[in-house]
């Protein structure tokens, strides 16, 4: 998802009975529903599993703006421009909000840029795909905030207060997305020209198999993914998501005529469900660790955008400690 | 790196009165960025017509280990809400 193989630390899930009081208590708490505070005790697991997890998904939020905003200047008009740069400034604000939620574990700003900028903290391999046309600024919406949306709802319900907080808010604004991208496919699908509809079809071609890898590997065995659902950080396996995203964007597809790419796709009565055809993981496993079509100019721009605003992030903090120490020495004269 | 701004909690009073209440965090040189990015970052779909920006640094929170001296004698004062007292129904309203 926007944070895929997020490790816990753990080697097998603990018992209550093995545990240590004070982990116990935390335990408990937990399974009862309530939520952990920035103050109060956890594990040491817990903590870094959620600082890489937060800031993986803030990670992924702000690189997430640069394939979009490639199309910025490019909109076909005013309003799908004014649309997009709306959208594009609400992930901003979604990496801001995940971004305090993880400084609240003890991690600073600093810190995590740094880990993104020097490859050390990943982000959604989703982007690092290209933009190629007009339709993949509709397929993102449609298909990268779909199942960012089915990621981040049960995320709401995360043990970590600051982050279930995060998601609340993220979640109110995230269904704008999606209708803005499926809104602008219904336009070219729809009520295009044959061209235009072609172009969409290839835009998901493209788009429909990196959509389903967000999700990331089924879980099977993993004590990591078993760990964070012991911790009520993840609530679905990998795999309930990945289907109920199938399920649900099936019918959309149908809807603008468009044909998912995928031979085995077919609806399972027995299941109430589609089967769907084997994902590619080894292409996963290659966009994740760094090698996918954009992942070093996404990495550049990210750096670039940090390094040339240095300039400007130091001058307003110089004028505003000069002007600290002027108002201590007026009330120094003044005393 | 040089130093990082400083961190700001934000407060925004909604447009339908109530409090200023509690929206989460920015950075900001000082305060008064801190309101423009809080207008930014907080404010986008209308949500409200006045911010407060504190610095983080200068709120002081109660400690959960205090939880219990702090907010448990309270459980034990039932007479203080109003259910616990029994008024006849004959005495209409009250
Ligand atoms: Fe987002
Ligand atoms: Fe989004």
């Amino acid at each position: 998802m926007y944070a895929q193989q997020i490790k816990t630390g753990a080697r097998r899930l603990k018992s209550l009975a093995e545990m240590e009081p004070q982990e116990r208590a935390f335990q408990e708490h937990v399974d009862a529903g309530s939520k952990i505070e920035p103050k109060d005790w956890m594990p040491d697991g817990y903590r870094k599993t959620l600082i890489r997890q937060i800031s993986q998904h803030a990670h992924s939020e702000i690189v997430g703006q640069l394939p979009e905003a490639n199309w910025i200047s490019r909109a076909p008009t005013l309003e799908r421009k004014a649309i997009l740069l709306a959208k594009v400034q609400d992930e901003a604000g979604h990496g801001l909000y995940l971004y305090c939620a993880a400084e609240t574990l003890g991690i600073s700003r600093d810190q995590m840029l740094e880990q993104l900028h020097n490859g050390q903290a990943k982000y959604s391999s989703i982007f690092n795909y290209p933009t190629l046309t007009w339709a993949d600024v509709g397929m993102i919406g449609w298909l990268v905030d779909g199942a960012a949306i089915m990621n981040q709802v049960p995320l709401q319900r995360c043990s970590y207060g600051p982050y279930s907080r995060a998601m609340v808010r993220v979640c109110k604004e995230e269904s704008f997305h999606q209708r803005q991208g499926y809104d602008s496919l219904i336009k070219l699908c729809r009520h295009g020209t044959a061209a235009q509809k072609e172009m969409a079809q290839d835009a998901l071609n493209r788009w429909w198999w990196p959509a389903l890898m967000m999700f990331g590997p089924p879980d099977g065995e993993s004590v990591h993914s078993a760990q964070s659902m012991a911790w009520k950080i993840k609530q679905n396996t990998n795999d309930e998501l990945r289907q109920k995203f199938v399920d649900q964007t099936v019918p959309q597809a149908d809807y603008l005529g468009l044909e998912v790419p995928d031979p085995d796709l077919r609806w399972n009565d027995a299941r109430g469900s589609y089967d769907f055809g084997e994902i590619d993981w080894e292409e996963f496993h290659r966009v994740l660790g760094g090698d996918g079509p954009c992942n070093r100019q996404r990495l550049e721009d990210r750096v670039r955008a940090w390094e040339d605003g240095a300039w400007f992030r130091d001058g307003l903090m110089a004028h505003a400690n000069k002007k600290a120490d002027q108002k201590s020495l007026g009330r120094a004269d003044a005393a | 790196m040089m130093s990082e701004w400083p961190l700001w909690e934000i407060f925004i009073r909604g447009q339908h009165g109530g409090s200023h209440r509690h929206v989460g965090s920015l950075h900001a040189p000082d305060a008064e960025k801190a309101i423009l990015n809080a207008r930014d970052v907080y404010t986008r779909r209308n949500e409200g017509v006045s911010i407060w920006a504190v610095r983080a640094g200068d709120i002081t929170a109660s400690a959960p280990g205090d939880k219990g001296p702090l907010f448990e004698p309270s459980n034990s004062k039932v007479y203080r809400h109003p259910t616990f007292f029994d008024i006849p129904d004959d005495v209409g309203a009250m």
